[in-house]
């Protein structure tokens, strides 16, 4: 599986795991029923949903309201606890063979402790540390907002487990990399950036809020421009993989991502709308570098190229034992050297969103 | 499902098919039923076409103008013919999905995603069943009495709504020979005291094995306690908003009474279709 279908290594290492491609689900995007539609045994890794200690019921209705080119969620974690993970689900979830992460959440950084401690069973690969949640011991702020709380949680996390760390940092912070390398000093393996955006909308018809919650989180491609944002400053402050998480939909938004320094993406909202939005960006990854000449898909991290000119970044086809031609005037990686097809090209095989409708990438007809 | 005797290092199972697909479905007829309601038919797959009364489809509705709805729709089957490759539905035009749905022209190509969800369970044993619906909670019920005479189980459907000519699938319940009660706002006939009088009257007469309902919390509850009185048995169909229709984002529960608890339980994954006794109408 590892060559995608046009040859390129699809293979990514991101915070102490090697998958198969860098693509996996958002938590809370993903259930067994994807399994009904997708060959999940496809995917990088599985993230679970956030398991919680307590048993949740989650938060009041309506749970989601619409927006321009996204969505707004206030579920509020419903969980069914520790023994229903490891006695139900777990068992059910490894039989995809696909590095399973298990995503915690807890209100207390000792909370977040004991909890990874007691989830660290055969068939985890790693634990992603879900730190947006209201920490009770500061006032209900997100552990995620400052970097003091971040560094407290993730050391205590980091002394509990020995499997590889992912910290899930929040978005609504304006010190994100100062949250990222507090979270990288006290141990983590890997940050997820980011999560969703605190946001409201409010029912004209009622004069109410959308949301039973009031507010909650902005997810689709509306939070993509300032989550690319977060992890361009993130990946740049730390040495750390950084997996970006944020309105992505298609191999062209992971593509922008994991130039802007991502060694992984997660896709959430985009599977609501389409069910193979995940194996689309695989597919669509491998062809993008395959264009590009890009061997390796890992080497699209990081690989973006200083603002200013106007050179395209795929060189014109050549033989492949021509003599390499001379380097542009920044550094940039050898597969990445100038060639003639211009972003035109390549419209047609990424097609940029339809703002505001964001459909899918269109169907094959069935036969009539 | 019972995955749990997998050991850690089992080997993959083989692809199977998927019993949920996703396909551009060919719009073949499309048509005003009355000033509120229109009647879709779509050219599909099998595996859509096999769909059970009771499953729902996830529909991406085209863009009205000058609206951008963003999830799917939730949309409950009104017919599937396996034979001819058919999924039909009946719907209203209430907010920015409907109104897209309604611009899509014969010819024209719908994305849907399905079928979703636990349909209705017919006991081989029941002699006759009622269907109790409401508004567009007829068009739910309608495959319903197709399947229930493929069984030889008879059908009475009361079907209530604000004006005879506001009636959806009276006919379709005839047709599958269903014998109907329409009962209606403007008469007072559609009141929850007639329509128990009804209702007992069918139980008396030994033609009421089970209820099926969908579209009414005051029919649902009324149903309910007859349920209880006379020990029955009943079905319900139930609408939630919802995103994914997968059971993976948890924004479709809705509260049930199960042993003396309310639990959550996801409309689009344990339902569309539940027992009618531990729906909290």
């Amino acid at each position: 599986m590892t060559p995608g279908a046009t040859g390129t290594d699809m293979r990514v290492r991101v915070g102490g795991l090697d998958l198969a491609n860098p693509v996996m689900p958002a938590s809370g995007t993903f259930a067994e029923g994807l399994d009904r539609v997708v060959d999940l045994s496809r995917l990088g890794a599985i993230v679970t949903k956030t398991i919680t200690r307590e048993l949740r019921e989650g938060n009041a209705l309506p749970r989601v309201a619409e927006v321009r080119g996204g969505m707004l969620n206030a579920i509020g974690i419903p969980s069914k606890g520790v023994a229903h993970f490891l006695g139900t689900t777990l068992p059910l979830y490894r039989a995809w063979g696909v590095p399973l992460v298990v995503s915690i959440s807890a209100p207390t950084a000792e909370g977040f402790a004991s909890l990874a401690a007691e989830i660290g069973v055969a068939g985890v690969a790693a634990i992603e540390a879900n730190i947006s949640c209201p920490n009770i011991e500061e006032d209900g702020r997100a552990f995620a907002m400052r970097a003091g709380s971040t560094e407290a949680v993730v050391r205590r996390l980091r002394a509990a487990t020995h499997l590889p760390l992912w910290v899930k940092l929040s978005p609504n912070t304006g010190e994100i990399a100062e949250v990222a390398q507090a979270a990288e000093a006290a141990g983590a393996d890997a940050l997820v950036v980011a999560n969703t955006m605190l946001a409201m909308s409010i029912d004209l018809a009622t004069f109410r809020p959308s949301l039973g919650n009031v507010m909650g989180g902005l997810s689709g491609p509306a939070l993509k421009p300032i989550v690319l944002r977060q992890v361009y400053q993130c990946a740049r402050a730390v040495r750390v993989a950084v997996i970006g998480c944020g309105g992505i939909a298609s191999a062209a938004d992971a593509a922008e991502y994991m130039l802007a320094g991502a060694a992984a993406v997660q896709v959430g909202t985009a599977t609501f709308l389409d069910p193979h939005a995940m194996t689309g960006v695989i597919d669509g990854l491998d062809s993008f570098c395959a264009a590009h000449r890009i061997a390796r898909v890992a080497e699209l991290t990081g690989a973006l190229r200083p603002a200013g000119g106007s050179h395209p970044a795929t060189p014109a086809p050549r033989p492949a034992d021509a003599p390499q031609p001379p380097a542009p005037e920044s550094p940039t990686p050898e597969s990445l050297t100038p060639e003639s097809l211009t972003p035109e090209s390549l419209t047609p095989e990424f097609p940029a969103p339809e703002f505001p409708a964001m459909k899918p990438p269109a169907l094959e007809p069935n036969p009539a | 499902m019972s995955a749990t005797a997998l050991p850690p290092t089992a080997p993959k199972p083989p692809m199977l098919p998927k019993p949920v697909s996703r396909q551009a479905a060919l719009v073949l007829t499309h048509d005003l039923v009355n000033a509120e309601y229109r009647h879709l038919v779509l050219r599909t797959d099998a595996i859509a076409a096999g769909a059970a009364p009771g499953q729902f489809f996830q529909l991406l509705c085209p863009a009205p103008p000058g609206e951008a709805p963003f999830l799917r729709r939730p949309m409950s089957l009104y017919g599937a013919d396996p034979a001819a490759g058919t999924v039909e539905f009946l719907y209203k035009v209430t907010g920015a999905g409907t109104r897209g749905l309604a611009t899509l022209p014969v010819g024209g190509r719908l994305d849907m995603l399905g079928p979703l969800g636990h349909g209705f369970v017919l006991n081989p044993a029941w002699r006759h069943v009622v269907a109790v619906g409401r508004g567009v909670g007829l068009a739910t019920l309608g495959p319903l009495a197709q399947q229930a005479r493929g069984m030889g189980i008879g059908v009475t459907a009361i079907l209530s709504a604000r004006r005879p000519e506001l009636m959806l699938s009276d006919m379709l319940f005839r047709r599958h020979g269903a014998e109907v009660l329409a009962v209606h706002d403007h008469d007072g006939t559609s009141a929850p005291g007639a329509v128990e009088a009804m209702l007992r009257r069918l139980i008396a007469a030994g033609r009421c094995d089970a209820f099926f309902t969908c579209g009414s919390a005051r029919l649902l509850r009324l149903q309910q306690r007859l349920a209880r009185e006379f020990g029955l048995p009943g079905q319900v169909a139930l609408e939630q908003q919802m995103a994914c229709g997968l059971g993976m984002c948890f924004c479709c529960v809705r509260d049930f009474e199960v042993g003396g608890r309310t639990v959550h339980k996801r409309v689009c994954w344990d339902g569309p279709v539940f027992d009618m006794l531990e729906a909290v109408a």
